[in-house]
């Protein structure tokens, strides 16, 4: 039977040593995710938000437990494998928006189209395309500093969704940005998510994301607490 | 071939500290250059000035004849066979007869060599001419160090003395009629140029020599028994022997020139990996894997060294242009160095010496490029992205 899910983890487990002492990061997590979902983990610091994030980005692998991405097991990947995984399907947004600062906003968004077999022509029209829908279309060749940390973010939006990825992880994206550009970016992910059937997992412990989320995974010392879907009327900033 | 282009974007980025260190490479890589070129200058100028003067196309020496030996030099002289005779008759040979000697300037005692010269000769360019004199008078010929160091000048008489054939010692008065001004060092001090005929007669050595000097570009060789031919590669191995010495000193200014580059090279790969750990862990999340990360990082150091090759062109090409053609003038007491330079010292810049010294600082500038970006392999992506180094 083929497999239905995005994303499936079976009892993932993540440690860390640290000095003498073994800190378990996440702890049998089992979690599935369908394509086009709208999905936070959420949970207080140092729950394991990040380090699920990451293991599902195949940047990092489990120290035991398996995670199925789009078909692929993170942990049987080779720093290759891995790299190809992440260049053709999977995009991410950091809180820091790590943009490039000597490339433009264009070449920022263009970058990880480099990589792929693309001609120079369609290279420009998907990164047209992308800053399109981040509104940023006009500051195409300004250098990230001179861009607000809002436009900072939605290039880094663009960038993540520019080669149309089935997946975008975005770890704390709204941290450094204040309520009204958090709102902005917010809305942008969610129309991109609606638009291109984009699946985004966000961690966070925003509530201004919690309230666009329709799912809502908490994480609790590594392990799942709860795991539920956040109806459309319990929504505080989604309006779809 | 993004990499390249991404790499010449980031070093380009790096603004003033990229050009920096651009700067002090394109320095170093035009020093090498140009001292190179001041050595090869040397060399060649050197090499020139002794062929004209004196060594010409290569020298048949009588067995006997060694410059360095004064107790064999008696002995080193004989009737030169048939075919030297027919090259010296046809002008494309010359001989020389050398007799140790002893001349007496102001009561002070100098041991000297003479030598007897053609006078009508115009294979080399020693101002033999002078030595035309009429019977009543025995001309003699040195060279301005000579002449510096016997106190002699043009229209003094001076007591020269020797032993002729038969192992007697003779002497007659010398009147010097030029003192010549000379490079080559080697025609110069401890020697006295005398009319051949006139030596021949006076040492009872007639028809004899102790060398032929061949003309430049004669291809002819004829056998010669009793003589044995010297080519140029013999004739200035001592020249090429001192310039490589004199160009070892140069090879450790350049080794520190290219040091200081690199230092500043290695410096900037070190404090840019340290800097651009997120960077680097951005790249990997966009689909880099680490390799690339290690030949980007490579690229951007090893394009210093492409960049200063062309910011050294820019400048250093007009300058050692300019250098090459109006020359070094030498300070007066370059006498010294030992061997014949002149009174200018013209560099002279092959296309091995460019290409040679281009890709021995692009390789090395790569291979310093690539030392600390093998922290790289070790970087974890997840460490990298919060600025860590795993």
């Amino acid at each position: 039977m083929e497999n239905s899910y995005l994303i499936e983890t079976h009892d993932l487990v993540k440690t860390y040593l640290l000095g003498e002492h073994t800190i378990k990061a996440l702890d049998r997590v089992n979690l599935k995710f369908e394509k086009a979902e709208f999905t936070g983990l959420v949970g207080p610091s140092g729950s394991g938000k990040t380090t699920l994030l990451n293991i599902i980005g195949s940047l990092d692998s489990p120290t035991s437990g398996s995670a199925v991405v789009m078909g692929r097991k993170v942990e049987d990947l080779s720093h290759k494998e891995a790299a190809t995984l992440r260049n053709r399907h999977i995009g991410f947004i950091f809180q820091t928006f790590n943009l490039l600062p000597v490339y433009t906003v264009f070449e920022n968004v263009e970058f990880p189209l480099l990589l792929l077999d693309l001609s120079a022509g369609a290279r420009r029209r998907m990164t047209i395309a992308a800053l399109d829908w981040v509104g940023l279309a006009d500051r195409a060749k300004s250098k990230p500093a001179q861009l607000s940390g809002g436009q900072s973010q939605r290039v880094a939006i663009a960038r993540a969704v520019v080669k149309r990825p089935a997946l975008i992880l975005a770890d704390e994206p709204t941290a450094n940005l204040d309520a009204e550009n958090s709102h902005h970016i917010l809305q942008t992910m969610e129309r991109l998510n609606r638009d291109l059937e984009t699946t985004f997992i966000f961690a966070t412990h925003d509530q201004k994301v919690i309230d666009y989320l329709r799912r809502k995974i908490t994480l609790i010392d590594g392990a799942v607490a709860k795991d539920e879907p956040v109806e459309p009327q319990q929504r505080g900033g989604g309006k779809t | 071939m993004i990499l390249p282009k991404l790499a010449l974007r980031n070093l380009l980025g790096a603004g003033l500290r990229t050009w920096l260190n651009v700067v002090v490479l394109s320095l170093a890589f035009v020093l090498i250059i140009w001292t190179q070129g001041l050595y090869k200058g040397m060399n060649d100028q050197a090499e020139r000035a002794s062929v004209e003067a004196i060594l010409g196309g290569g020298q048949y020496w009588q067995e006997k004849y060694d410059p360095l030996d004064v107790l064999s030099l008696e002995d080193a002289h004989a009737v030169f066979p048939d075919g030297l005779k027919a090259m010296i008759e046809t002008g494309q040979a010359t001989p020389i007869l050398v007799i140790q000697g002893t001349l007496y300037p102001k009561g002070r005692i100098h041991p000297v060599f003479i030598k007897g010269i053609d006078p009508d000769q115009k294979l080399l360019s020693l101002p033999t001419q002078f030595l035309k004199a009429g019977e009543d008078r025995f001309p003699a010929l040195i060279g301005s160090r000579m002449a510096k160091n016997t106190g002699l000048t043009v229209g003094d008489t001076v007591t020269l003395r020797w032993r002729d054939a038969d192992g007697t010692f003779d002497a007659r008065d010398v009147e010097i009629v030029q003192v010549m001004k000379t490079v080559v060092q080697s025609i110069d001090q401890g020697q006295v140029w005398v009319p051949l005929d006139r030596l021949r007669t006076l040492a009872g050595m007639e028809e004899e020599a102790s060398l032929v000097v061949v003309a430049r570009g004669s291809l002819e060789r004829p056998q010669a028994p009793g003589w044995v031919f010297r080519d140029l590669a013999f004739l200035l191995s001592d020249v090429r022997q001192l310039v490589q010495m004199k160009s070892a000193g140069a090879t450790i200014l350049y080794f520190v020139l290219i040091m200081l580059a690199m230092l500043a090279i290695f410096d900037t790969q070190v404090l840019s990996i340290f800097r651009r750990r997120k960077e680097m862990g951005t790249l990997m999340a966009l689909g880099f894997t680490r390799g690339r990360v290690i030949r980007l990082f490579t690229l951007e150091g090893a394009l210093h060294g492409v960049l200063a090759a062309v910011v050294a062109a820019l400048y250093g090409i007009p300058f050692l242009t300019w250098y090459a053609r109006h020359g070094w003038a030498l300070p007066e007491g370059m006498d010294s160095y030992g061997f014949a330079i002149g009174e200018k010292l013209f560099p002279v810049y092959s296309v091995g010496l460019v290409l040679g010294t281009t890709v021995l600082v692009l390789v090395i500038t790569t291979i310093v490029s690539f030392l600390p970006t093998r922290k790289i392999a070790k970087l974890k992506p997840t460490d990298a992205l919060r600025g860590r180094m795993s």
